[in-house]
């Protein structure tokens, strides 16, 4: 178990990719939530046409997610697959009416088959998220396995802490969503943003406070890594750990100033709530190290033979740059407002 | 028969792939397509090829949404419901489709939203490039996921550890194990021609309903000519995957050609129906003695029959019957290449007639061609999942049949809304042939003048405008030449 080794690279890795989708997919999840509340059909499709572009190529992460866990812990992939049956089920056909409404909305002839893809668009969005909510609390939660298989129950995942991730998961993805929109649009449409976006941070920021503290309490060894439990504070470990939540509170005061004075460039809340992000994921991140299936299985125990992950380093280390390189370049060339017209191609 | 967890499973993963190929199968060859028109017409300028891309990437945008929807659900089938299939074979597996993402899937997807989104913002040679990025990610997508497919009918190039769990001993032998390389051209021209079906129907609906505009006219014989040229080609790739298949996995090709017994000079059955429980062929009509020909063996050479398979042997009736309804569905879609080209050389393409009402529903053949030759690999390689070493008993989940029962029951509901919604939505479009106006104007009047944007393409327009003129002239040159036929 030295350093550097493959089963320490992949675990980084499919973190990166999970992180990245929830960053693009996150601000795509969040405005198909907004366009619930959108005035107009008008409005509605502005906001989708902030993110029509996009969409397909922010998915492709969670695909990566789950190919890239299957290639490289398929332990991992074998154990966490079927304890969340149900959640993913609900997942993927919450996705599924999202995805197509995207294209659908704009095809339907009638009212009524139009109201149904837009219900469908804003709901779907809604539920995926809340289900990545519960997959995420279950995951934190851990595991029963017995042998090399999940032993535990269909609803395991399904409790009060899973319920308070899945709901701080809404109010995340709404913030990356707002924000987006901030970026995205001008005049009346973005004063709203802003305005969605303060109460979006205000319960992001509740909500990471409550899964925080709460996390800590789920397993001794999570409590033992921080040092901070209910009851003591070990400082000699905490003041090393510190700093990600420090940074965390940080993002969030920069935020609320920016949306408070609401003159700062359109770019940077995005930015900001991606740093919010960021301070808790890396947080989770090592609160749970080296489990990939908490608190049971650790990467070395879940990964794939040392040829498939070197075959599999090879390749991402080659065309991940390449991906990242274009997906910016596309991203690039829709950079701007979007405008009046902008979006379906027709 | 009970339903089990076992069995439940094997009917959603039937069902969910099933539908997913649908799309693949038909994004593939319509990229391919789109990327031909769009090329075209850069290099001649004219104006029919842009109104077919335009037209056609109307059905592409909806199919390829169908197609990523119900794709994220096939890559956690495995985990959800073939746990030991994924522990067990992961180390060969996996790269495979990791490789898959990597090297299609963000390709396809991210220059999507240039295909579809920039055509007012991007240049014409960027636009296209997009186009050719996710036609070449489509094709690279099939070759990965081909390769690990096979390599399950045709498992090579890996070992066993202690725990009875798959690693490769060269990566090489596990891409292009033996049945690959035929599969992989079977496929994609089976993309190619389902695609050509697909447009020669809705052109011979178009030309039945009388607004056939030049469009239509030239996507018939595009698709005629598509028909007629890779038909031939697709029947020796099958054949040659039929080899393949025999030298490998000789129960399936029992399987499919209704051999029991074990004997020299086989017959080729034409007409049957299997029986599993007499063990024998009801209804027979069968040529004798040509089977082994049709294999390219011998006629002395002695062919192992089902009878001796030791009951090791997929079911025999469904994967009999489906591959009988593939090929037809072959020969048909042959037989309209050959008659539409004639039709087309004897000038009556575009006349509505029987040719006409006959190629509307053939527009569905390609896909009961994918699906059915799909059951008769798949169930042909039963009861196995990695043929010959994993069985499929030994591959589910630990989930439990209500569990399964309820994913099934919601997969079939969701898609069924989806497929119904997408097909009426893709067939308005692609019936409504090529009166639509607004992809012959351009498009520069929806955005305000004066905006940051507007003036670019204000710009970008008077730039091109030579190029513009030079188009309508041509197209009118082409109208006149057409008017002299």
């Amino acid at each position: 178990m030295e350093m550097l080794d493959l089963p320490h690279i992949w675990a980084v890795f499919i973190a990166i990719a999970v992180m990245l989708y929830v960053l693009f997919d996150g601000y795509d999840l969040g405005i198909g939530m907004l366009t619930a509340y959108a005035f107009s059909d008008q409005e509605r499709n502005m906001m989708t046409a902030t993110i029509e572009p996009f969409w397909d190529g922010n998915e492709t992460w969670l695909v990566l997610g789950g190919g890239g866990l299957f290639a490289a812990f398929p332990l991992a992939y074998a154990i966490l697959m079927p304890s969340f049956y149900l959640p993913i089920l609900v997942m993927l056909a919450a996705l599924i009416f999202r995805g197509v409404a995207f294209e659908f909305r704009h095809k339907a002839v009638r009212k009524r088959t139009q109201k149904f893809w837009n219900g469908a668009f804003a709901y779907g969005s809604l539920v995926a998220t809340l289900t990545q909510g519960f997959i995420l609390g279950g995951f934190i939660q851990g595991f029963t396995v017995e042998g090399r298989a999940f032993a535990g129950g269909p609803f395991d995942w399904f409790t009060p802490f899973s319920v308070l991730v899945a709901l701080s998961m809404v109010a995340g993805y709404l913030l990356l969503g707002t924000t987006w929109l901030i970026l995205k649009t001008e005049g009346e449409l973005r004063d709203g943003a802003i305005k969605w976006a303060k109460r979006a941070l205000i319960g992001t920021a509740l909500g990471m406070a409550l899964v925080s503290f709460a996390t800590l309490s789920i397993d001794p060894r999570v409590t033992a890594k921080w040092g901070v439990s209910m009851a003591t504070i070990d400082f000699s470990k905490a003041v090393y750990m510190l700093p990600i939540p420090l940074a965390g509170g940080v993002f969030m005061v920069m935020l609320w100033k920016d949306l408070m004075s609401g003159k700062g460039p359109d770019w940077r809340p995005y930015l900001y709530a991606v740093g919010i992000f960021m301070a808790g994921y890396v947080g989770l991140g090592v609160s749970i190290f080296p489990y990939i299936v908490p608190f049971e299985v650790t990467i070395w125990q879940a990964a794939a033979r040392d040829n498939a992950l070197m075959l599999l380093f090879v390749g991402a280390a080659v065309m991940l740059p390449i991906i990242l390189a274009y997906t910016a370049y596309v991203h690039s060339l829709f950079w701007g407002k979007v405008k009046e017209g902008d979006g379906y191609h027709g | 028969m009970e339903f089990d967890a076992l069995l439940l499973s094997r009917l959603q993963f039937a069902f969910v792939i099933a539908f997913h190929i649908l799309f693949p199968a038909f994004t593939i060859g319509l990229a391919a397509f789109l990327a031909v028109c769009e090329g075209l017409w850069l290099k001649t300028g004219n104006e029919t090829y842009k109104r077919l891309y335009l037209h056609w990437v109307k059905i592409f945008a909806l199919a390829f949404a169908m197609g990523v929807v119900s794709g994220v659900v096939m890559s956690y089938q495995f985990g959800t419901n073939w746990a030991v299939f994924a522990d067990k074979t992961g180390s060969v597996m996996g790269p495979l489709l990791g490789y898959e993402v990597l090297t299609a899937f963000f390709l396809e997807a991210t220059f999507l939203g240039v295909m579809l989104f920039g055509w007012k913002k991007v240049g014409r040679g960027l636009h296209f490039l997009s186009t050719c990025c996710v036609a070449v990610g489509t094709s690279i997508s099939a070759f990965w996921i081909l390769a690990a497919n096979s390599w399950m009918q045709t498992p090579q190039g890996f070992a066993l550890d202690e725990e009875g769990k798959f690693y490769a001993t060269s990566w090489l032998e596990v891409i292009f194990n033996p049945s690959f390389p035929s599969r992989y051209v079977h496929m994609m021209l089976a993309a190619f021609i389902t695609t050509a079906a697909v447009i020669l129907a809705a052109g011979a609906w178009q030309t039945i309903r009388k607004h056939n505009q030049r469009p239509t006219r030239w996507q018939m014989r595009m698709a005629v000519g598509t028909l007629l040229a890779l038909m031939p080609l697709q029947i020796l790739a099958g054949h040659w995957s039929g080899e393949v298949a025999h030298h490998y996995q000789p129960a399936k090709v029992a399987a499919m050609e209704g051999w029991w017994e074990t004997k020299s000079a086989q017959d080729t059955v034409l007409f049957a129906i299997p029986d599993e429980e007499t063990r024998s062929n009801k209804y027979e009509l069968a040529i004798p003695g040509l089977g082994n020909a049709v294999m390219g063996l011998p006629k002395d050479e002695v062919i192992q029959g089902l009878n001796d398979f030791d009951g090791d042997h997929p079911p025999v009736f469904i994967v009999f019957w489906a591959f009988r309804i593939m090929v037809g569905c072959g020969l048909i879609m042959l037989g309209l290449g050959i008659w539409g080209c004639f039709k087309w050389w004897r000038k009556s393409l575009d006349t509505p007639g029987l040719f006409h009402w006959i190629a509307v529903p053939g527009g569905m053949l390609g896909f009961v061609a994918v699906i059915s030759g799909w059951v008769v690999t798949e169930v042909g390689r039963q009861p196995f999942t990695v043929y010959g070493y994993l069985r499929t008993e030994d591959s589910l989940s630990p989930v439990s049949a209500a569990e399964v029962a309820t994913s099934l029951m919601v997969f079939m509901i969701v898609y069924a809304i989806i497929f119904t919604a997408g097909v009426i939505y893709m067939v308005r479009i692609a019936t409504s042939g090529f009166d639509d106006k607004e992809t012959d104007t351009p498009e520069k009047e929806r955005r305000a003048p004066g905006t940051a944007m507007g003036s670019v393409e204000n710009m970008s327009n008077s730039e091109n405008s030579p190029a513009g003129e030079g188009e309508t002239s041509n197209a009118r040159e082409n109208v006149k030449k057409h008017d002299d036929e």
